[in-house]
């Protein structure tokens, strides 16, 4: 697919060059014109108030894409564990197959992990194909390569999904250019064409300030890595089976380039207030220091760090390193929960732009509702345990 | 004016750094300690940020006024006493060794100067001699091989952590006025060197100022620089320069009030809108835009003009100096009234700006010393 | 050694912002700067300059003829020369093509023993064109690089960091190493540099100079297409929970599984 301008019809109103999310439309002589930085998003066409420009198919060549059919899905593994996002995605895979009328199968590489065949079959997988040798303990990304792209050659599958992993993301492009298609990265969002059944991939773009809808018309398979904790847990059915097909492995010397020497886990450094995901700050409302325990407890649960307004920081509650807001650190963290902060604008002036604001207060009247996402009126010392409570 | 796209990269350069190391918990650190942390020099060196112009035989960068200019308008916004530690190598360290050096002298201190490893502190002012530096009283006597140099000078910027001084010294007592003065590269290690105590300064904390003494100082007559007699001359050519770069600093820092004021008038609220909504405030705000843009116009005519080594830079220094110093007071006072309480108080950084750019109008050449240049290149 | 910097010149994504009445990106004002983990990618190169005599540090990028600005910056930084695949033919490319292009560039550059590049770019996110360039090239590749260890006789051994650790990798050279954030803190240009970026050539090739047909670049040779884009829906007033404070804490929690935020 490509955009083209019809110049009979195109008036030079320039509304095309603003909507741009790429810059590639320029103006000659009153004309638009599509530069080489146009990537098709189509975004011009819905702008345009003249109908003047159009969205042309253009003959690519491609796959019989007739031979291909099921939805796979790469059952990460690591140390005889699934990942969770790989039981996420046999969920997500089901639905799709379910729209497709095909069947969902897992692909599990390792080194003696039968038990995991079980376990696929009871989160919905119709079909394990599972390859079992020691070269595939751990990851390797020659080794996976090799096995999971003779696998869809040899087995031709419509669909293959990838958690968004560190491995997933790994595996992911060096398989799509062995097979010759596409790959759509950290899709948020999976849906059938109803009308000719094929895969429409969602994801951010622009650091999430733009979604797109990615296609992989004539190229097979359609390959999509998906974020973990994006899609539901299917729920688990004891005793539930399905077809184990083994798959060959045999690799020849130079197959293999790389080996992982050592794996060291659980080595993650504190983060620092501006690298931070999560924060969760106290403010004057805590009362004594000892609030703080409590904000680091909700920090912890969430994978985040603790952050503090100056209130707090000014009564001698927290180093001032946890400081946020204009005279602190500023922030942008995906969450930001406000506990017993007002809102004064020193504070706002650090963390208004998080992406997502929480605030806990015992006042509704404070301003740092102005700027939250969801308020909680009420004592945080009860709000903030019935929280934990809530996740588990 | 429009920039070519190598001084775009130059000015990327210095704001990105701004931006990284400049953070307002390292100026706030300088603030309170009243010292300017060694890293962050060592990374201005590395930058090339202490020899912008020096040429790159001499361990400099091989660049030109117009480079320096635009390094001190982007840290200057961040931070006004990070300029005085970029400009002092730059212009009155190493000024007047560029200006006189012999092939010798510049390869032993130019290096280690534009490099960041030494600091080379100017002598002019004395207490009794500003910009008048004819009144000099700080006298050398030859001694066979040395020279033998009594006096004190005074404001000597960096003077408490320098390790070399150029200073100005009455050579010939028969001549009157600004004729029979030399200058010297006085080691501040030398027997009869010392120092007075750091000045307690309005702003610009973080770079120690204070006056030097020297006793009965012997300093070797291969460290004479320049000819004797003709020390006047260096010093004047080196201020003429000089004062660019406290223009530049000037627009730097009227930049970074500026800044402040915007954000604060977008942000904060009062009768239920925010304050950029009153006309009283947003017109201010036009008024100090337009004025800092006419500065920094001044002061890159001046850079370019010096740049072209024409003889019309000289004025056109003054004029920027002028200029730009002084509408960065009027900008800094108006950035504080914008603020309102907030702007008195140290936790906003209009308030150390209100103190950084006073000294603006007032060192190397008062607002009103500019004048007189100007009028005289005019009138004369 | 021979190494070969693959950069992206980028919009910062950090200053796009979002037109809160259209609803459309604001690309006004929005500069074009050096994708953040590619500047790790270069300061490792340059860092392996320093430390094996001898060594070259390549800059490759495909990108609008303006990219060369972003090269400069690169030169200025250390690199000893850039090069520049720039044809409208390129345009519209998918990570795929991309790697393509790239590939054949890095060819036409003739032998190298190591490729660095920044494990994503900052606009599109994927993570792939790294990777992929290793896989059309045949040599291997190593992502999420936090730590080159040490360079062995025809091997080198990193850190690849995991979600939950990290992993040591020896790898066969030459191959594709893509970085992260924590594999170094990028330096600063100089002035100096900058000065004799100015000086130097930047090469600037086409699909022909690099032996591609225009249909194995850009568009056509993209197996993924866009078929629509569009901004998230704008963030709406906040919104007040209300009932016990358990029934709260859950609505709460609920609502922020629904946004996968946690």
């Amino acid at each position: 697919m490509a955009v083209r301008v019809i110049d009979e019809k195109c008036k030079g109103c320039q509304k095309c060059v603003k909507a741009c999310p790429f810059e590639a439309i320029t103006m000659n002589e009153r004309l638009a014109v599509i530069g080489a930085a146009c990537t098709s998003c189509g975004a011009c066409i819905d702008v345009c108030p003249f109908g003047a420009i159009e969205k042309v198919e253009d003959l690519k060549k491609g796959v019989d894409i007739t031979q291909y059919h099921d939805v796979w899905v790469f059952a990460e593994q690591r140390d005889g564990q699934l990942m969770g996002v790989s039981i996420e995605l046999l969920g997500e895979g089901k639905k799709l197959a379910g729209e497709i009328g095909c069947k969902v199968c897992a692909v599990l590489l390792g080194d003696k992990v039968d038990n995991l065949v079980d376990e696929l079959f009871e989160y919905g997988a119709d079909k394990v194909y599972y390859a079992n040798d020691p070269a595939l303990a751990t990851y390797n990304t020659d080794a996976y390569n090799k096995v999971i792209y003779q696998a869809i050659l040899k087995y031709k599958p419509e669909i293959v999904l990838l958690g968004a992993t560190h491995i997933g993301r790994d595996l992911g492009p060096c398989l799509a250019v062995q097979c010759g298609t596409g790959l759509t990265a950290d899709c948020t969002k999976l849906d059938i064409d109803p009308v000719d059944k094929k895969l429409m991939q969602t994801r951010p773009a622009f650091g999430g300030n733009l979604m797109a809808t990615i296609l992989c018309p004539n190229h097979r398979p359609q390959m999509s890595t998906v974020r973990p904790g994006v899609m539901e847990k299917p729920a688990r059915v004891p005793g539930r089976k399905g077809e184990l097909v083994n798959l060959n492995v045999a690799f020849k010397e130079g197959d293999i380039r790389m080996k992982v020497l050592e794996v060291v886990k659980g080595l993650t450094e504190k983060v620092s207030l501006t690298d931070a995901k999560v924060i969760v700050s106290g403010g004057r409302g805590l009362g004594d220091p000892e609030g703080f325990k409590l904000i680091k407890q909700l920090a912890d649960r969430l994978g985040g760090v603790v952050g503090a307004s100056r209130a707090a920081v000014d009564a001698g509650w927290i180093d001032h390193s946890h400081q946020v807001g204009q005279t602190g650190t500023t922030v942008k963290p995906d969450i930001y929960i406000a506990c017993g902060i007002s809102g004064a604008i020193q504070h706002l002036a650090g963390m208004q732009t998080s992406k997502i604001i929480i605030a806990i207060n015992k006042s509704e009247n404070a301003p740092i509702f102005e700027v939250a996402d969801y308020g909680i009126v009420g004592d945080l010392y009860k709000v903030i345990p019935a929280i934990l409570e809530a996740l588990g | 004016m429009i920039f070519s796209e190598k001084h775009e990269l130059v000015r990327k350069l210095a704001r990105d750094f701004a931006e990284k190391e400049l953070t307002k918990e390292v100026l706030d650190q300088i603030e309170e300690t009243g010292e300017y942390p060694k890293e962050l020099l060592a990374k201005m060196g590395k930058a090339g940020f202490f020899g912008i112009k020096t040429p790159v035989k001499y361990g400099g960068q091989g660049s030109d006024y117009l480079s320096y200019v635009i390094v001190l308008e982007e840290l200057g916004r961040a931070s006004a006493v990070t300029d005085i530690w970029v400009s002092a190598p730059n212009s009155l360290g190493g000024g007047p060794l560029m200006l006189a050096g012999t092939p010798e002298q510049l390869e032993k201190y130019l290096p280690p100067i534009a490099r960041g490893e030494k600091i080379m502190a100017f002598g002019l002012t004395e207490p009794n001699a500003g910009s008048d530096a004819g009144g000099t009283t700080t006298t050398a006597v030859q001694d066979g091989d040395y020279w033998i140099l009594n006096g004190r000078k005074t404001f000597i910027t960096t003077a408490p952590v320098a390790d070399w001084c150029i200073i100005y010294a009455k050579t010939d007592r028969t001549q009157k006025g600004s004729k029979g003065i030399s200058a010297f590269i006085v080691d501040m290690k030398l027997p009869g060197v010392s120092c007075g105590k750091a000045e307690h300064k309005m702003g610009l904390i973080g770079c120690p100022t204070s006056d030097i003494i020297l006793e009965d100082v012997r300093v070797h007559k291969d460290d004479m620089l320049g000819e004797e007699g003709k020390g006047f001359s260096n010093a004047m050519k080196t201020l003429d320069i000089g004062r660019i770069g406290v223009a530049a600093m000037a627009i730097g820092v009227a930049q970074g009030a500026l800044d402040e004021s915007v954000r604060y008038a977008k942000e904060r609220k009062q009768f239920g809108k925010r304050l950029a909504d009153f006309q009283e405030i947003s017109f201010m705000i036009a008024d100090m835009a337009t004025k800092l843009q006419a500065a920094k116009e001044l002061v890159y005519r001046a850079a370019q003009l010096k740049d072209a080594n024409s003889p019309e830079a000289g004025p056109a220094a003054s004029m920027a100096k002028y200029y730009a110093t002084e509408i960065c007071n009027e900008i800094a006072a108006k950035a504080v009234q914008i603020h309102g309480g907030y702007g008195y108080i140290r936790e906003y950084k209009v308030e150390r700006i209100y103190r950084d750019c006073r000294v603006f109008t007032i060192f190397e050449g008062t607002s009103q010393v500019q004048k007189m240049v100007i009028a005289g290149s005019l009138l004369k | 050694m021979k190494i070969i910097v693959c950069a992206k010149q980028v919009p910062n994504t950090n200053e796009v912002k979002i037109d809160p009445v259209k609803g459309t990106l604001i690309r006004d004002g929005v500069p074009s700067i050096l994708n953040p983990d590619d500047a790790n990618a270069l300061e490792a190169a340059l860092q392996l300059k320093e430390r094996y005599p001898g060594t070259t540090v390549t800059v490759i990028s495909m990108g609008p003829p303006q990219a060369t600005y972003m090269l400069r910056e690169c030169l200025a930084m250390g690199a000893d020369e850039a090069v520049l695949l720039s044809s409208r033919a390129f345009g519209g490319a998918d990570t795929c093509a991309t790697s393509t292009t790239l590939a054949a560039g890095i060819r036409k550059l003739g032998k190298f023993d190591l490729i660095l590049a920044g494990r994503q770019a900052i606009d599109g996110d994927t993570a792939q064109v790294g990777p992929q360039t290793a896989q059309r090239l045949g040599v291997p590749s190593v992502t999420y690089v936090q730590k080159i260890r040490e360079i062995k006789k025809n091997s080198i051994v990193v850190e690849r960091n995991l979600e939950d650790g990290y992993e040591v990798i020896e790898v066969k050279m030459p191959c594709v190493l893509t970085a992260i954030k924590e594999l170094n803190e990028p330096r600063y240009m100089t002035i100096a540099q900058i000065e004799e970026a100015y000086k130097k050539e930047i090469t600037i090739w086409n699909e022909n100079d690099i032996n591609l047909a225009p249909s194995d670049c850009g568009l056509n040779a993209s197996p993924t297409q866009v078929f629509r884009s569009f901004t998230p829906p704008p963030k709406g007033k906040g919104e007040m929970l209300t009932g016990t404070v358990p029934e709260m804490a859950a609505a709460l929690i609920q609502k922020l599984r629904e946004k996968h935020a946690l």
